[in-house]
C-alpha cells in the first residue's frame, strides 16, 4: 500500500526551535530546508543541525524529506552526503530542469551511500519542478531514477519564469500542475502541490487545495502547521466513499474466503482501479479519524 | 512531617505557626466563625482626603498593622507604589502586606519595603519576577504565606488574615465612598478581589482620580464601608491594566493543545445543555473559548454560565446566547471590563462567592469544566504553578486550587518548554493536589487521572487523540530534554503553600547558588 | 586538531545555542543558561566530549544557550568548530557517526 503524502511540511533547516516541534503537528512528510530558507553564511550550519535532528529527535511516522542545494553550489554535494550519513528517507532535488539533473544527483546519492557502506537504492529522491524547462521535461524527469517517490511544483520561481505572478483562480498554473501531474502518473510515483504562502488566507488555502484535490495531486506543501489540518479536511473522503469503499474491502474478503478469484459487488466485476481506490479512500479515513482501527466509521 | 502529597512539612512550622498538614480535598461541613470588624461611625460629610500621608495619619497607620491592596489593576497599578512609597518614607516598621496579588510593577517597592524593615511579613497569592528571586534568595526572614483566592477569602472572614488598613484604587467614586470600577479612565471591570477587603477591613481607605457626583451608581464598594476617599492624580495606565484587544494565538502548537482541550470537553458526559466552565487567560485559553463555540453551535447546547476571570471571547458567547450568566471576579482584557457596565448577566462576585472553601456554598462547587495551567504536572497529577524549575518563585495560586474543584479539572500545558519538561517524576512545588486534577493535554496527547474511571472509558476513542498515561507522557519528556539534575536549597524555608483549607501542603525553601 | 581563529555558530533564539570558540590554552568552559541549575553539567560534558572526538585540547568556549537540545548543541558545536578550522565542506564522518 503506497503512503499518503497529503502534506509536506517545509522546516527552515537553520530553526531549532521549529526542528524540534515539527514533528508533533501529524504531517505525513516533513521536509527540512537547506535551501532557500537558509541564508548562504548558515548553510554549513543547518547542515549540521539537521543532520544531529535526524539522528536524535522522534518524527513519528512522518516521512522524512530534505532539500538540498543544488549540484551547481559547492554545497550540494556536502548535503547529500550528510544526509545519506544520516539516513533521510527522501532528499529532495530542487530546480530540476532536465532528467540529467536528476541522474546526477542519484550518482552522488548512490556514491555517498557507497562510501559509508549504506545499502544501494536505500536513499529516495523527489524532484522539484520550478521553471518553464523543467515543466516541459516533468514526464522525463519522473521517469529519471527509480529512486525517485515524486515530483513537486514549486510555483514561486516557475511564474517569475513566465512573466506573471500568482492569482487567487490558479489559471497562472493550470499547465505546469497539469504536466506535473501527468508526469507524475505515468511513472507511477507521486505528485505534489505548491506552497500557498499567505498562512492567514483560510478561504484562498482552501481554495487552492480543491482545486488540486480535484485535479489528483498527492497533496500539498505547506509552510505552516495550521494548514495541515486544513488540507487533511479536503482530503477526507465522505461517508458514502467510505461505505462503498468498505463493501469492496468486504466483497474481496469474501471472494477470498470462497476462493473465489472473481470479486463482485452488486452483480458487478470488480477490476483492480476500484480496489486501489478502496483501499486509497479507507486509508484517507483512518488518517482522517473518520474510523476506527478495524474500519469502522465513527458515530459523532 | 511528611503531609497526604508526600511533601515533608517541618514540624516546627506546624507548631510555631499552628498549622495542620493538608489531608484531603474534600472540605467537608465543618463549622467555622467569623470575626467582625471595627467600624468608627461617620456621618458621611468628611471622608475626601487631599493626599496620602493625610490619609495615612487619619486612618492611625501603626507599626505592625496589617495593610492590603488589590491587584485589579495588575501592570497598570500607580497605586500600590504612590502608597508604599509615602509609608517607607514615614518610616513605619513591621508591617504585614496582605494584597490580593502582587504584580511585576509593585515588585522594586516591596523589595524597598523589606529593605526598611518596614514590611516585614507578606500574605499574597504569588510573586513573579525580581521579588520572587529576592524572597526565593532568602530576602524576607519571615516565609511569605502563599494562598489561593478561595482561602484569602476564608482567611478574612475567620481572622487569620485581619486587615487593619486596606488601600484600594478605584477608576471612580463619590465622595463618601460608592465605587465602581466600569467607569472612568482607568476601567478593570469586576472589583471580585477587593471586595472582601472593602468588607472586613478596619479602615477602607478608596483611592481614585475620579470623583462622581452623589450618589455613584452601581456601586460595587459602598458607602457603608468607606472611612475616607483620597483624590490622586492617576490611579492605573489603562493600556497596562488588561491586555488590549484580544488576540487568538497563532502559536500551532498552542492551537493543537487548545483543540484537544475541546475534544475532551465535548466527548465528556459534562457538554451537554446547561453545562458551565471556566477557561481562564493565556493564548490556549483564548483558543480553547473559539473552539468550544464551534462545538456548541454545532451540537446546539448552551451554557447556564462562565466563571472566574472573564476575557472579551467569554463575552461575546454570553452576547451570542451560547452563554446565560457570567459569574466574573475580574477581567483580564478591556473588553470584558467595558461590557460589564452593558450586560445585566454579567454578574459581579466577590472571591467568597467565586471560591471560598468556608461559605454555605462558592461558584466553583457547581462548576462544570475547568482549564487551568500548569509550571509542571507529575506523574501524581500533583500541579505546580508558583516555582520555576530552578526553584524559584515565579507564579501565583490564584484560583487554581479553588477552579480545580470542578467536575472536570483539565491541565493544559505543552510536554517541554524549551529544555525544560512540563510533565515531570515530581513537582518542584505541590501547589494544586492530583486528587482534584483530571486529565492533561499535551500537544502529544493526554493522560487521565486514573481514578476517573468514567473518564478513562467516555475518552477512549477520541478520534485524532491518543490517550497515554502519565508516566509514558514524563519519560516523553525526559527522552526530550534528559534528565535533569536535583535542584539544591538551603534548610530555610523561604514561602509555605497553603491548601485553600488553610492546612500547609508544601514548602518553599530558599535556592543554594 | 588546532582552532585557527575565533568563529562562532548558533543564534540567541529559543531552543538556539551561540557557541564561540577562540584560541586559548587547555579547555576553558565559559556557559550563560537558564538552564545551567538543571542542564549545566549535561552541557559542558556533551561540549568536552566532542572536543575530545575532534581531538582539541586548546581552546576557548563560550556557550550561550537559549534551552537547546543535546543534538542543538552538538550541531552547533560542531558548525562552529568547522568554522573556526576553516572545514566548513569536509565533516570528519568518524567524528559524526
Amino acid at each position: 500500500m503506497e503512503r499518503l503524502r497529503r502534506t509536506m511540511m517545509f522546516v527552515p533547516g537553520n530553526n531549532p526551535a521549529m526542528i524540534k516541534d515539527a514533528g508533533i503537528y501529524g504531517a505525513d512528510s516533513i521536509m527540512f530546508d537547506l535551501e532557500d530558507s537558509v541564508s548562504l553564511a548558515e548553510k554549513d550550519a543547518a547542515r549540521m543541525l539537521v543532520f544531529e535532528a535526524l539522528k536524535n529527535v522522534d518524527y513519528g511516522n512522518s516521512e522524512l524529506v530534505v532539500r538540498i542545494n543544488g549540484l551547481d553550489t559547492d554545497m550540494g554535494k556536502a548535503d547529500i552526503y550528510a544526509m545519506v550519513k544520516a539516513g533521510v528517507e527522501v532528499i529532495r532535488l530542487p530546480k530540476t530542469e532536465t532528467p540529467d539533473d536528476v541522474v546526477e544527483t542519484e550518482k552522488i546519492i548512490a556514491e555517498a551511500e557507497k562510501f559509508f557502506g549504506i545499502e544501494n537504492g536505500r536513499t529516495h529522491m523527489m524532484a522539484a519542478i520550478e521553471s518553464a524547462e523543467g515543466v516541459l521535461n516533468a514526464p522525463a524527469i519522473a521517469k529519471a531514477s527509480d529512486r525517485l517517490i515524486g515530483i513537486a511544483l514549486g510555483a514561486e520561481d516557475y511564474v517569475t519564469n513566465m512573466k506573471t505572478h500568482r492569482y487567487p483562480d490558479g489559471a497562472e498554473l493550470s499547465f505546469a500542475r497539469n504536466m506535473i501531474l501527468h508526469g507524475a502518473r505515468a511513472a507511477g510515483i507521486a505528485a505534489f502541490d505548491t506552497v500557498y504562502s499567505d498562512v492567514d488566507n483560510t478561504e484562498g488555502f482552501n481554495h487552492e487545495v480543491e482545486i488540486i484535490h480535484e485535479l489528483g495531486f498527492d497533496g500539498k506543501s505547506v509552510i505552516n502547521p495550521r494548514q495541515i489540518p486544513l488540507v487533511n479536511a479536503i482530503y477526507a473522503p465522505s461517508e458514502k466513499e467510505i461505505r462503498n469503499a468498505k463493501a469492496v474491502l468486504n466483497a474481496i474478503e469474501e471472494a477470498h474466503k470462497k476462493g473465489s478469484g472473481v470479486i463482485s459487488l452488486h452483480g458487478k466485476m470488480v477490476d483492480k482501479p476500484v480496489v486501489a481506490r478502496a483501499e486509497r479512500t479507507m486509508a484517507l479515513a483512518k488518517a482522517s479519524h473518520l474510523v476506527d482501527k478495524e474500519g469502522n466509521i465513527y458515530v459523532e | 512531617m511528611l503531609n497526604k502529597v508526600n511533601r515533608e512539612i517541618p514540624d516546627e512550622i506546624l507548631k510555631d505557626k499552628n498549622y495542620k498538614p493538608f489531608e484531603t480535598t474534600e472540605i467537608g461541613d465543618p463549622e467555622t466563625t467569623y470575626v467582625a470588624h471595627k467600624v468608627k461611625v461617620s456621618q458621611g460629610n468628611d471622608k475626601l482626603v487631599d493626599s496620602i500621608p493625610d490619609v495615612i495619619a487619619k486612618v492611625g497607620l501603626k507599626d505592625g498593622m496589617t495593610i492590603s491592596f488589590h491587584h485589579h489593576f495588575r501592570e497598570g497599578d500607580f497605586v500600590f507604589n504612590m502608597v508604599m512609597q509615602e509609608i517607607i518614607d514615614e518610616g513605619f516598621k513591621d508591617l504585614t502586606l496582605a494584597p490580593s496579588s502582587l504584580t511585576n510593577v509593585m515588585n522594586d517597592m516591596v523589595i524597598k519595603a523589606i529593605k526598611a524593615g518596614t514590611v516585614t511579613h507578606i500574605t499574597s497569592s504569588g510573586m513573579r519576577g525580581s521579588l520572587g528571586d529576592f524572597i526565593s534568595h532568602g530576602g524576607l526572614k519571615d516565609p511569605v504565606v502563599l494562598r489561593s483566592h478561595g482561602n484569602r477569602a476564608r482567611s478574612i472572614e475567620n481572622g487569620d488574615i485581619k486587615i487593619d488598613v486596606a488601600f484600594l484604587g478605584v477608576p471612580n467614586s463619590d465622595a463618601v465612598g460608592n465605587a465602581n470600577a466600569i467607569k472612568g479612565d482607568a476601567v478593570f471591570g469586576s472589583m471580585g478581589y477587593s471586595l472582601m477587603d472593602a468588607k472586613y477591613a478596619d479602615k477602607v481607605v478608596l483611592l481614585t482620580d475620579t470623583i462622581m457626583p452623589y450618589p455613584n451608581t452601581p456601586a460595587s464598594v459602598k458607602q457603608t464601608q468607606v472611612d475616607y476617599v483620597v483624590k490622586v492624580s492617576k490611579v492605573g495606565d489603562p493600556e497596562k491594566i488588561g491586555s488590549g484587544a484580544t488576540r487568538f494565538t497563532k502559536d500551532p502548537k498552542e492551537l493543537k493543545i487548545a483543540k484537544t482541550v475541546n475534544q475532551v470537553i465535548t466527548h465528556s458526559p459534562y457538554f451537554k445543555n446547561g453545562f458551565s466552565f471556566q477557561t481562564g487567560s493565556g493564548g490556549a485559553a483564548l483558543a480553547v473559548s473559539r473552539y468550544l463555540r464551534e462545538s456548541m453551535i454545532d451540537k446546539n447546547i448552551k451554557a447556564s454560565f462562565a466563571l472566574g476571570g472573564i476575557t472579551k471571547p467569554t463575552v461575546d458567547l454570553l452576547e451570542e446566547g451560547l452563554v446565560n450568566k457570567i459569574l466574573d471576579v475580574q477581567d483580564f482584557d478591556k473588553g470584558a471590563a467595558a461590557s460589564m457596565a452593558n450586560n445585566e448577566n454579567q454578574q459581579e462576585i466577590d472571591s467568597s462567592w467565586y471560591a471560598d472553601p468556608y461559605n454555605k456554598g462558592a461558584a466553583v462547587n457547581q462548576l462544570g469544566v475547568c482549564i487551568l495551567s500548569a509550571l509542571e504536572i507529575d506523574t501524581k497529577f500533583n500541579v505546580n504553578v508558583m516555582t520555576g524549575s530552578d526553584g524559584v518563585l515565579r507564579g501565583a495560586i490564584g484560583g487554581h486550587q479553588d477552579a480545580a474543584n470542578a467536575k472536570l479539572t483539565i491541565i493544559s500545558a505543552p510536554l517541554v518548554r524549551g529544555r525544560i519538561a512540563t510533565v515531570v517524576p515530581d513537582v518542584t512545588t505541590v501547589v494544586t493536589p492530583g486528587d482534584s486534577i483530571d486529565v492533561l493535554v499535551t500537544e502529544v496527547g493526554i493522560a487521565i487521572n486514573p481514578r476517573r474511571k468514567d473518564l478513562i472509558e467516555a475518552l477512549k476513542d477520541v478520534p485524532g487523540v491518543p490517550v497515554y498515561t502519565i508516566e509514558e507522557l514524563q519519560k516523553r519528556a525526559e527522552a526530550i530534554v534528559g534528565k535533569p539534575e536535583k535542584l539544591e536549597f538551603t534548610d530555610r524555608p523561604v514561602a509555605l503553600i497553603e491548601y485553600r483549607d488553610g492546612s500547609l501542603i508544601d514548602t518553599v525553601y530558599q535556592v543554594k547558588d | 586538531m588546532e582552532i585557527k581563529h575565533t568563529a562562532l555558530a548558533g543564534t540567541l533564539e529559543s531552543s538556539d545555542v551561540q557557541i564561540t570558540l577562540s584560541e586559548g590554552k587547555g579547555i576553558s568552559i565559559d556557559l550563560d543558561s537558564q538552564v545551567e541549575k538543571q542542564f549545566g553539567k549535561q552541557i559542558k560534558k556533551v561540549v568536552t566530549d566532542l572536543l575530545a572526538k575532534y581531538d582539541i585540547s586548546d581552546v576557548k568556549v563560550h556557550v550561550v544557550d537559549k534551552g537547546a537540545l543535546d543534538c542543538t548543541i552538538k550541531a552547533r558545536l560542531i558548525a562552529a568548530i568547522q568554522r573556526a578550522t576553516d572545514t566548513q565542506n569536509e565533516q570528519n564522518w568518524g567524528v559524526l557517526g
